[in-house]
């Protein structure tokens, strides 16, 4: 039997290091930490991601973000939490179906200027690997062009299915934003610039999940969504929330796919979530920069396998 | 089982995109041909499982069209190779030799070689006395066909110590 940790000692220092340099920063900027149930009557609604359920009918959460937004409409002000989290299958160098985020909701903010605080918190956790980290802004579009030399809007269904299915070698019969995502994970990530911040924010409407959709300068309909990448690894995604009901129970019903949708979550948007950006942060992920590893077991005290 | 062809699963690496798809990049390496391809699966595809298992045979002999192997493990089994599935192995072939014989559905899919086999050298330049310092070498074919570069000390009817996975001589044995 292997009965010792995945992580060694240092590791599990650095990671004790980590989460009190969160609490700090967000004390300094009056920041209310909350805790959140673990185990709710509702899963998440994103089709993409798969939750765990209990004997008793509960759903482990796959991020806290439903119960928050409840604590911001009943008035609790910015919120963050750290939170251990699930979903099912995702195993892999950089994913453990258990694993620790860093949520929180910033009121009065919009995504772009929750993205300066994200960069902020970021390049404080990393200054001990990197004491100088460069940032880039860049549009999906933009990201698309310049990296995969593929114009998003102007592109036809069947010229990015071309594209998607050369980097995937074969045709896995996907969608529009499904051949999307094969090249922003198989062309566009691993060519992001090195040992640098890369936000990426306007993605496709379609691709909205919980986040505003707004009109870019050309006057094509956007997401209010951004994602931060660091050396090819995704660190965080955020949002200007929708806080329009209608439109959520909307993009609910169209998700669910028989999954119960969250009453909860909508009465409380019924009632009114006040204007905010919220972002989620993957804090493994940001150990294994910091322990420089490319395996997220070095940094789990027991990993999947030996949980 | 990928496009009708038997493969082993390199490396499989799980890439999910925020919001999106969740897509498994797996390496796989043809066991027919030994050709390795990338190719990304959504999460949660399957594939066929292939009818594939390893046994150590003897080679037996060799019937003008087809090679004879019989298991190891006191069954007597015996398998046929064609010479497409035994390729490169025939240059290391001796009889009463283990080899280990990959089938799949039931037939000879290869024929691989122990790390080491010992053979006969049959042709060679004639040997230089005294010359093992000068580290020169010189071509020497075995009983198999095979050629194989030696130190020029090397005689006509010496047992040598092949490594089959370099083909490099190691040693007289």
């Amino acid at each position: 039997m292997n009965w010792q940790p995945s992580a060694d000692i240092q590791a599990l220092r650095a990671r004790a290091r980590l989460n009190q340099q969160i609490r700090q920063f967000f004390a300094q900027r009056n920041v209310l930490e909350v805790e959140t149930p673990v185990l709710a009557a509702a899963p998440v609604s994103d089709p993409n991601i798969e939750p765990m359920c209990t004997t008793e009918q509960r759903w482990l959460h796959t991020s806290p973000e439903y119960a928050m937004k409840r604590l911001l409409c009943a008035g609790s002000g910015d919120i963050f939490q750290i939170a251990r989290v699930f979903r099912r299958g995702e195993a892999g160098r950089r994913h453990n179906p258990e694993f620790s985020m860093l949520e929180w909701y910033r009121v009065g903010f919009d995504h772009r200027r929750l993205m300066d605080e994200v960069a902020e918190l970021v390049t404080r956790l990393l200054s001990a690997r990197y004491p100088q980290l460069p940032r880039l802004n860049l549009s999906y579009d933009e990201a698309m062009k310049g990296y995969a030399g593929l114009d998003v809007h102007s592109a036809s269904d069947e010229q990015i299915a071309v594209l998607g299915q050369q980097l995937a070698g074969q045709d896995l019969q996907l969608s529009r934003d499904g051949w999307l995502d094969v090249i922003m994970s198989h062309q566009v990530e691993p060519s992001l610039p090195a040992d640098t911040l890369v936000f990426i924010d306007g993605f496709p409407a379609s691709q909205a999940a919980l986040a505003k959709v707004a009109a870019n300068a050309e006057g094509i309909p956007v997401a209010q969504r951004f994602e931060l990448y660091f050396n090819g690894a995704e660190l965080a995604n955020g949002y200007h929330e929708l806080t329009d009901v209608d439109e959520q129970r909307r993009r609910f019903t169209r998700e669910a796919d028989g999954r119960p949708v969250d009453e909860y979550l909508l009465a409380a948007l019924e009632y009114g979530l006040p204007e905010c950006a919220g972002v989620a942060m993957g804090l493994d992920r940001l150990l294994m920069i910091i322990q420089n590893t490319g395996n997220i077991a070095d940094v789990l005290s027991f990993d999947w396998l030996r949980a | 089982m990928f496009d009708g062809e038997p493969c082993s699963i390199l490396d499989n690496d799980y890439v999910k995109p925020g919001k999106g798809q969740a897509f498994n990049r797996v390496k796989l390496r043809n066991l027919r041909n030994g050709r390795v391809v990338e190719k990304t699966f959504k999460s949660g595809d399957s594939l066929e499982g292939a009818d594939v298992m390893e046994l150590d045979m003897e080679y037996l002999y060799n019937d003008g069209e087809f090679w004879h192997f019989m298991a190891t493990d006191g069954s007597f089994e015996q398998h046929a190779a064609s010479q497409e599935a035994l390729g490169d192995t025939v240059k290391w072939l001796k009889e009463q030799e283990i080899y280990t014989i990959t089938l799949f559905n039931g037939a000879v899919l290869t024929v691989a070689p122990p790390n080491f086999v010992e053979l006969e050298v049959v042709e060679t330049d004639p040997g230089l006395k005294g010359d093992t310092a000068q580290g020169g070498n010189k071509p020497a074919t075995l009983t198999t066909g095979a050629v194989v570069k030696v130190p020029l000390f090397i005689n006509i009817g010496d047992k040598l110590r092949i490594d089959t996975r370099s083909g490099d001589y190691v040693s007289r044995a």
